[in-house]
């Protein structure tokens, strides 16, 4: 059979009844033995591991909690708002399942965040793992879409017009804006079939997209092997077998650590869910327990607290054709990071001071920005974006240069471990 | 994988098999693009949508000198403003101040390219959306408003970002819109009827 069988020394067990029977005509087994018995990840791995199987999660409890919201809900302008309001009163259950969902999305964001920071920290957007981060930064943007589009469906005051600025945001581009934007509302304005066309999205084209994104993701993955906080790869000390000698069996070994995790996420999800759901206006916010009104705007317009860097970004730059642009090249520039570090070691355990000043600097710019966004576009707090909006892009920007001139420590040969 | 594993090299004529490949994915890819096209082009403004955008009128008897009235015309709100000879009266005064003073980059139909951006300068008729992006201006009438500043001429406030209009609708320096408010397509059936959507040079295809 496979090497896993060979890796592991256990003779194949000769196999009777219905096991055998069903192995015969679906590999389960052999499936198990190559893939999470035969998979070896660095015995080094720490907290910020946990986040790729918690981002497996919690795309898990989107779909099964948007299903049955999706049982209830009544996509059109007349509608949506009024189904949202009776899932919450009327339906049994119906607050905890929209609950769940809601709270899903931000802890989405944080799981991935976390997921990022990780790669940023570790250096594992560098070579061989390129096309690794690059799916990862397809997903954040797919993300993004789905996050969007879905916070348009309950149809309340900020849903409408959020979705005024984000789909305007595109009314930017020069000569094809105006056409486009009226394209992707199918009408003159925010409407019906807008709200419509977001909802087939989110439901079933997003949804599907990430799934197949995510499968790429854990199959290039599987590739290259992950990485560690070591920054080393563990496929050069290989033992006789072939095996790395710093690698353990993904089962059962990481299976029960990613358990462990799972445990104490659900932890603070269900602490959120019943105490906490609108987190003070951050997961849910105010304007949208009020129903869309195409005449008022909300006195003070800001996105779910996931998109308020950008969005800081945005209202940073007095023109909306620079400001969009900005915004785009915000997240853009993730994409190039596995060209722009010139570091000769990828984890910042041996990184100089220089780098990690930058990376130090780049997420206080996010969380600030973050908080930027969510405040009114007054004079102080726009000096303060554009100040951070420029350190956000120094640590990109500055990267081929820092990471060539610092002083790195010399690598150690075996991965550092202690238990 | 090389063809002599299937086939004995000199049976094969290999330009020939190229060719009708290419040909072959460049006819397919063809049809793809004209398969494409109904899908993309449903996601354009529907019938009723289209018929949904034709003209409104809009009574302006009752509309007194200072005051605004709100009308929604292809689901844009329209603001329509009686401007008084005081405030006509301020409108040059600042100039300097605009981003656009002439309203050279911003989007208007002909007729009203002209210093008070008006068929009739005492009417102001502008689309109620932000130039930035998109949300509500809000109307801030009165000169020298605390919130605005003592300079403030009177005019318009976007609470989204801060885009500060005059009561031309046109932008002023700092704001995050750089081009002034939209005018729709309009005419006056008699004095006190207005016509939103429909003017000479259009039938009922407005701009915008
Ligand atoms: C739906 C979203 C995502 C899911 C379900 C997901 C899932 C996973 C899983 C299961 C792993 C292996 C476990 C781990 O290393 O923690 C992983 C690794 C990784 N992911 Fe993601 N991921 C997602 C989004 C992203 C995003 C947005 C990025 C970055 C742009 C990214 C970049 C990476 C990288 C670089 C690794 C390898 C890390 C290493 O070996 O050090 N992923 N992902
Ligand atoms: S939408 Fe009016 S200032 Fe941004």
């Amino acid at each position: 059979m496979t090497m896993a069988n060979e890796n592991k020394d256990n003779p194949t067990i000769e196999k009777k009844g219905f096991n055998a029977w069903l192995n015969k005509r679906l590999p389960i087994d052999e499936f198990v033995n190559s893939q999470l018995i035969g998979y070896f990840a660095p015995k080094n791995f720490n907290f910020w591991y946990f986040f790729g199987a918690l981002a497996l999660l919690v795309f898990v409890i989107q779909i099964l909690s948007g299903i049955f919201l999706t049982m209830n809900y009544k996509p059109g302008e007349l509608t949506a708002f009024d189904s949202v309001e009776y899932i919450m009163r009327e339906i049994e259950w119906g607050w905890l399942i929209r609950y769940m969902h809601s709270t899903g999305a931000s802890f989405f964001f944080i799981v991935i965040y976390m997921h990022m920071f990780r790669a940023l920290m570790y250096g594992s957007y560098r070579g061989p793992r390129e096309l690794l981060w690059i799916i990862g930064m397809l997903l954040y943007l797919g993300l993004m879409a789905e996050a969007f589009m879905g916070y348009v469906l309950p149809w309340g005051n900020m849903s409408y017009w959020g979705a005024q600025v984000i789909v305007n945001l595109f009314g930017t581009i020069p000569v094809i804006g105006g056409g486009l934007v009226e394209w992707i509302r199918g009408d003159y304005g925010i409407a019906d079939a807008t709200l419509n066309r977001f909802f087939a999205l989110h439901v079933i084209a997003v949804p599907f997209a990430l799934a197949f994104l995510i499968l790429l993701h854990i199959v290039a993955l599987r590739q290259t092997g992950s990485n560690n906080p070591d920054g080393i790869e563990i496929k050069a000390n290989l033992n006789n077998r072939g095996n790395p000698l710093d690698g353990i069996p993904f089962h059962p070994y990481y299976t029960v650590k990613d358990l462990f995790g799972v445990g104490i996420f659900l932890l603070f999800f269900c602490g959120v869910i019943f105490f906490v759901p609108t987190f003070g206006g951050l997961f849910l916010e105010k304007p949208n327990f009020e129903p869309a009104n195409p005449l008022s705007t909300p006195e003070h317009i800001a996105p779910v607290w996931y998109f308020t860097p950008f969005y800081a970004m945005l209202r940073a730059v007095p023109d909306q054709q620079m400001g969009a642009l900005l915004m785009t090249l915000a997240i853009v520039a993730f994409f190039f990071l596995p060209w722009l570090d010139r570091s000769p070691v990828k984890s910042m355990r041996y990184k100089g001071w220089i780098s990690r000043t930058f990376l130090g600097f780049f997420v206080v710019s996010f969380i600030a920005l973050g908080y930027f966004g969510m405040m009114p576009a007054d004079g102080l707090y726009v000096i303060l974006a554009r100040i951070f909006t420029t350190l956000y892009f120094a640590y990109f920007i500055l990267m081929p240069w820092y990471t060539r001139v610092e002083k790195t420590k010399p690598l150690p040969e075996r991965v550092s471990y202690d238990a | 994988m090389s063809d002599n594993l299937y086939n004995s090299a000199e049976e094969v004529d290999n330009d020939r098999r190229k060719f009708l490949t290419t040909a072959t994915a460049a006819t397919g890819a063809v049809g793809v693009v004209f398969t494409l096209t109904p899908f993309i082009a449903s996601w354009k403004p529907s019938e009723r949508a289209r018929a949904m955008g034709a003209p409104v009128e809009i009574d302006l008897s009752k509309l007194e000198p200072g005051q605004m009235m709100t009308a929604t015309w292809r689901k844009q709100p329209i603001y329509i403003v009686r401007r008084t000879p005081e405030l006509l009266a301020g409108l040059a005064k600042h100039d300097a101040e605009l981003k656009d003073p002439k309203s050279e980059k911003s989007d208007q139909p002909d007729y009203t390219r002209n210093a008070m951006r008006a068929i009739k300068p005492e009417v102001l008729v502008l689309i109620g959306t932000c130039t930035h992006l998109g949300c509500l201006p809000k109307q801030h009438f009165e000169p020298g408003e605390a919130q605005l500043g003592a300079d403030w001429p009177g005019g318009f406030f976007c609470p989204c970002h801060g885009s500060r209009f005059d009561l031309a609708g046109r932008v002023f320096n700092g704001s995050p819109a750089s081009v002034n408010l939209g005018i729709p397509p309009h005419s006056f059936a008699s004095d006190t009827k207005l016509i939103i959507g429909l003017d000479a040079a259009s039938t009922t295809q407005g701009v915008v």
